[in-house]
């Protein structure tokens, strides 16, 4: 067992977890913020996807205790004005069907905007083959990030 | 996928992780490969020394000669965003911003991946285009090796127990011009054809990745790469130059879609490193 202290969405924890449990699965179990979803579990869909310290990461490939001293946000705690510009776009584009790949897509999305690649098309969708629609609702999710990119950049 | 149960070691200090590798230990760095195959219990490892974070492997520095130093734990990201001084720095992000997706680039490592030696990767096939030595520190000791030497073949070093990669050092390469070409089924998969390719005013050379054998790289006629090529590649001196070269290396079937793709990628990754 090992002793870990991290930060999730803003608010201190303290735990000791098994080396073998997951950050995805410390934080849909112990910490029961569920909108982070497991898809694969092997690092090829992106539905996992959280920010640690401030870039997305695979929650599923990263154990716990990996996480240690880190800053986790998920999308329980995306807020902020990039994120609700965001949110907004989803819902005026319906980037979502099922909403199973949303929390991971927005970690993604979030992160492209902030890099200042959400400025043409194909730049998203390169940088989006990282994140698996089960819908293949695709279109909506670009129209959505490339709204918000034209809408913050002057 | 769950792992199994093991131990987990995140030492302060460099000196710490080697005595703590010197017992029964496995190196966890960015664990991006390490991670799925442990999850489809392909690796079992009892103990997992986390080096992830040890400062002494996340810098890179140019030394007064030329040679570019890179810690073995500075991951893809940090790379493809510029962390690489010197006149490499531009190829190597390129070639960084094209290994798998951002999530996975900001925790995976260059370090790690050359351990994994995935025939696959970016990192075997152009370290050794670039003739990269590696350092192998141990418990009171260190060894350099030649990375050509390194890699054995799939998922295969020559790495020894108690051993872990600290820096990759690659010498200059004065004059010297690179391309780098892939061919993935989805963007962001493992290569089913990948090279890199260096082009300096006398010679030109292409290392093709994703063979059953280690990076195989071959020297090329430097005429045959600058002025136009056809339409069709297949139809150019360059694929024969190129095909005649990788089947002389013995290193494929030569009648296989492997093969052509190999040569393939190796022509356009050549043809890159002429473009001015």
């Amino acid at each position: 067992m090992t002793d870990i202290a991290i930060t999730i969405n803003g608010t201190a924890w303290e735990g000791t977890v098994e080396p073998r449990l997951s950050l995805a699965d410390l934080i849909r179990g112990e910490l029961t913020l569920t909108g982070t979803h497991l898809g694969c579990e092997h690092g090829v869909c992106g539905a996992c996807n959280v920010e640690v310290d401030g870039v997305p990461m695979r929650s599923c490939l990263m154990p716990a205790a990996a996480a240690d001293g880190c800053a986790i946000t998920t999308i329980e705690g995306q807020y902020g004005e990039m994120a609700e510009r965001l949110r907004a776009a989803f819902t005026t584009h319906h980037a979502l069907q099922c909403g199973f790949c949303t929390s991971g897509m927005m970690a993604t999305a979030l992160d492209i905007l902030r890099r200042g690649l959400g400025r043409d098309e194909a730049t998203i969708r390169r940088e989006l083959a990282g994140n698996i629609c089960r819908c293949t609702g695709y279109q909506g999710i670009v129209a959505a990030i490339l709204h918000v990119a034209q809408e913050t950049t002057p | 996928m769950k792992f199994p149960a093991f131990d987990y070691a995140r030492p302060a200090g460099l000196d710490a992780a080697l005595d703590l590798l010197a017992g029964e230990a496995a190196v966890l760095s960015g664990g991006q490969s390490l991670s799925p195959m442990m999850g489809f219990r392909v690796a079992r490892p009892e103990k997992l020394v986390d080096i992830s974070r040890l400062s002494a492997l996340r810098g890179a520095a140019l030394e007064p000669d030329g040679t570019l130093v890179i810690g073995a734990a500075v991951t893809h990201a940090m790379i493809e965003d510029g962390a690489l001084p010197g006149p490499l720095g531009g190829f190597l992000a390129r070639v960084a911003g094209g290994i798998a997706y951002r999530a996975i680039r900001n925790r995976g490592t260059i370090g790690g991946s050359l351990c994994q030696a995935d025939p696959a990767a970016d990192w075997p096939c152009v370290m050794s285009l670039l003739d990269a030595v590696l350092v192998l520190r141990r418990a009171g000791g260190e060894r350099q090796v030649p990375v050509r030497a390194f890699l054995l073949g799939h998922l295969m070093t020559a790495i020894e127990p108690g051993e872990l990669l600290t820096v990759i050092r690659i010498p200059p390469q004065p004059g010297a011009r690179f391309g780098m070409a892939k061919s993935t089924r989805k963007l962001g998969e493992f290569a089913e054809g990948i090279a890199a390719a260096c082009l300096t005013p006398g010679a030109a050379r292409v290392t093709l990745g994703a063979l059953e054998v280690p990076p195989a790289t071959l020297a090329v006629d430097p005429a045959l790469v600058t002025g136009p090529q056809p339409a069709r590649l297949t139809s150019s001196p360059l694929y024969a130059a190129v095909d005649a070269a990788l089947k002389a290396a013995d290193a494929t079937d030569p009648a296989g879609y492997r093969h052509h793709l190999a040569v393939l990628t190796g022509c356009r990754a050549l043809i890159e490193a002429a473009q001015p």
